[in-house]
């Protein structure tokens, strides 16, 4: 196999808040090889946004990292603010959720769109920058009349497709969504989710993709990473994983998306009971014990490491 | 069994929008029913109105107490006691300087229902699944997680004893794993009480999880609707057959992703109003007679006492679904 785009390893985030530290991310190992697309799902504070902002280090400052993350072979952590610059946009970039705050309103889209592309000196000129918008419009499926919108002007989908535009800018190897379609309407949802299947098909794009929603992330997703309280605690193939979870919690997160038409799930809604811990205040043990069905005694002391769930698959669970 | 709220050609038009647009639909007895749409199909301006805050152009709404039900009040700025709401988000419902105990109990002293006040808060908060509800009473929203408050939320309209509670996207914005408890409660609430529950949603797996029957409703009418087993089984309406593909989970159906999105409630197409972004006619393959109806006529309303009925005129042309109508 080539060299993976992106490696990182043993990474721990740790935020400083007034109360203390918050650890966000503990100890998250992962390579994503060329072209390759990892679905990173969980609960709000899991860590996955942290985790996905840690990539192109755009976590606030006073944030305490360790670990090891390369992108495109380079040490992230050791970049200079020229280095790093270099690699934002141009080797990976990012589109939020929420597309309307993410972009600037008295802009237009097209201008948006050019932005990094002059920053990055991708192009020799403004000529050239507005011909790549137009083709970038193109690629999205927005008209190049829509280049002179405004953000106010556009629908939900049309700023999430601009987004998804800007962050192709500079034809980056790496794209990392951050629950791109997750404010969208379903028909709006399968459009953009189309448009990132083909953007994948007609390059090597690599992509992380994040949501809540693990049956978004069978359709684009090969790999499939659950998260919770700050570690990975399953991953594997992205539909076998989904239609055969190991891990109590991915069960649970997956029963919790039921398939129409099927029999088991009609009129019988699945859930969990508790929420998701606070990630100031984890359980001791497996941070999932209190939630678990199958909990045992031994679950309050042990926080199981990742161990060989089956054939590419990995589970954190002293059941496995 | 006579319906608990029966809409008769509802419109709601705000100057030249129609955001509601001729919708006739009852809502029975102890049943669930999920109206299913995209954004700016109209969904929520259809909640608000039955609920009384918003005022209808034309059409009728009816609510019949059930049978022992308080007589509904008719103080319309204060909304319809027999009609309860809960909201998607109940962060943002709840008042961060009330107990728990107050939130609850502000429905009551709204209505100036003093009596046994304490008892009645307790009973809503056990309902809801909050127990023993004692503890709950003093304590504030940030003190419990995000699914007890959105119980709380359900409490509060819970203390009124409708008979219809009306659920604006109920769980969207709960965590995963929270999201089947909220659900098996408002289905224990149907089984204790016998409410009925209207829940707006684009979630066609809630609808799975809980509804009796689904009302799929775009810009502004009520396209299909029938019990959730034929809607989300075989559905027949080229909007629900789109919406049903689109799907994210196994692959059981070929994609149609519609392209575009819903138009603005202003322009509402002549004809069919789904004809400019249906597969079915810009596939080509209608006959002309069909597809010459689909550009000029507007299907009918459909008729709420079929057990299905459809608004399409190719559905029209092929026949009646089995046991149902055909508004067209």
């Amino acid at each position: 196999m080539s060299r993976p785009v992106l490696s990182v390893k043993d990474l721990t985030i740790t935020y400083n808040s007034s109360a203390g530290p918050v650890p966000a991310v503990r100890g998250v190992s992962f390579d994503l090889a060329v072209g390759e697309s990892l679905g990173l799902a969980g609960e709000s504070g899991c860590g996955k946004s942290t985790l996905a902002n840690s990539l192109l280090r755009l976590l606030p400052e006073g944030t305490v990292t360790s670990g090891e993350v390369t992108i495109d072979g380079q040490d992230l952590f050791a970049l200079s603010p020229g280095g790093l610059r270099a690699v934002r946009w141009t080797t990976g970039a990012i589109v939020f959720q929420g597309a309307l705050h993410a972009l600037n309103p008295v802009q237009t889209a097209g201008r948006q769109v050019c932005e990094p592309m002059h920053i990055h000196e991708t192009v020799a000129s403004d000529d050239e920058a507005r011909a790549r918008s137009r083709q970038l419009f193109e690629r999205v499926g927005l008209s190049a009349n829509l280049l002179e919108a405004y953000p106010h002007q556009l629908s939900g989908g049309q700023r999430q497709r601009v987004l998804i535009a800007m962050a192709l800018a500079c034809d980056p190897q790496l794209l990392i969504a951050d629950e791109p379609t997750t404010a969208l309407d379903l028909m709006v949802q399968a459009q953009v989710l189309a448009l990132i299947a083909e953007l994948r098909k007609e390059s090597s794009l690599s992509l992380i993709f994040i949501t809540h929603d693990l049956s978004v992330l069978t359709y684009v997703a090969d790999r499939l990473a659950i998260m919770y309280a700050g570690r990975i605690v399953e991953q594997g193939p992205s539909l076998d994983v989904f239609q055969n979870a190991t891990h109590p919690y991915t069960k649970a997160l997956a029963a919790a998306f039921p398939t129409i038409g099927d029999p088991a799930s009609r009129r019988a809604p699945s859930g969990l009971a508790g929420d998701p811990p606070t990630p100031g205040a984890l359980p001791p043990g497996c941070p999932f014990h209190p939630r678990c069905p199958l909990a045992e005694d031994r679950c309050s002391t042990i926080e199981p490491d990742l161990r060989s769930s089956g054939p590419g698959r990995e589970a954190a669970c002293v059941l496995i | 069994m006579s319906a608990i709220v029966s809409l008769r050609d509802v419109s709601v038009h705000f100057g030249s929008s129609r955001a509601v647009d001729g919708v006739s639909v009852d809502v029975k007895p102890g049943e669930v029913l999920a109206l299913v749409g995209e954004s700016g199909s109209g969904k929520t301006t259809l909640i608000r109105a039955i609920q009384g805050l918003q005022p209808v152009t034309s059409g009728e709404i009816t609510h019949t107490p059930a049978p022992g039900a308080r007589p509904a009040g008719s103080d319309r700025s204060r909304g319809n006691r027999g009609v309860q709401m809960i909201f998607q988000d109940p962060t943002g419902a709840l008042n961060p300087r009330q107990t728990i105990y107050e939130i609850v109990a502000e429905g009551l002293r709204i209505r100036k229902e003093s009596k046994d006040e304490a008892a009645r808060v307790a009973r809503a908060l056990s309902r809801a699944g909050l127990r023993p509800p004692e503890r709950f009473f003093p304590m504030y929203p940030h003190q419990i997680s995000g699914g007890q408050r959105q119980r709380v939320v359900i409490a509060g309209a819970m203390v009124m004893e409708p008979d219809l509670l009306l659920a604006d996207e109920p769980v969207a914005s709960l965590d995963a794993s929270i999201r089947g408890e909220i659900l098996a409660l408002m289905l224990d609430l149907v089984g204790e009480t016998g409410l009925s529950i209207l829940v707006v949603t684009h979630d066609l797996g809630l609808a799975w999880n809980i509804a009796d029957r689904v009302a799929v409703m775009y810009l502004g009418r009520i396209v299909e609707l029938g019990p959730t087993e034929q809607i989300l089984g075989s559905p027949k309406h080229p909007y629900t057959r789109a919406l049903l593909s689109v799907v994210p989970e196994t692959n059981r159906m070929e994609q149609q992703i519609l392209t575009g999105e819903i138009p603005d409630s202003r322009r509402i197409p002549v004809g069919c109003r789904f004809h400019p972004r249906c597969p079915l006619f810009q596939s080509g393959t209608l006959p002309d007679e069909v597809a010459s109806r689909c550009i000029t006529e507007d299907p009918d309303q459909l008729d709420s006492s079929a057990n299905w009925s459809v608004a399409c005129w190719a559905v029209a042309a092929e026949g009646k679904p089995e046991d149902g109508s055909v508004g067209a």
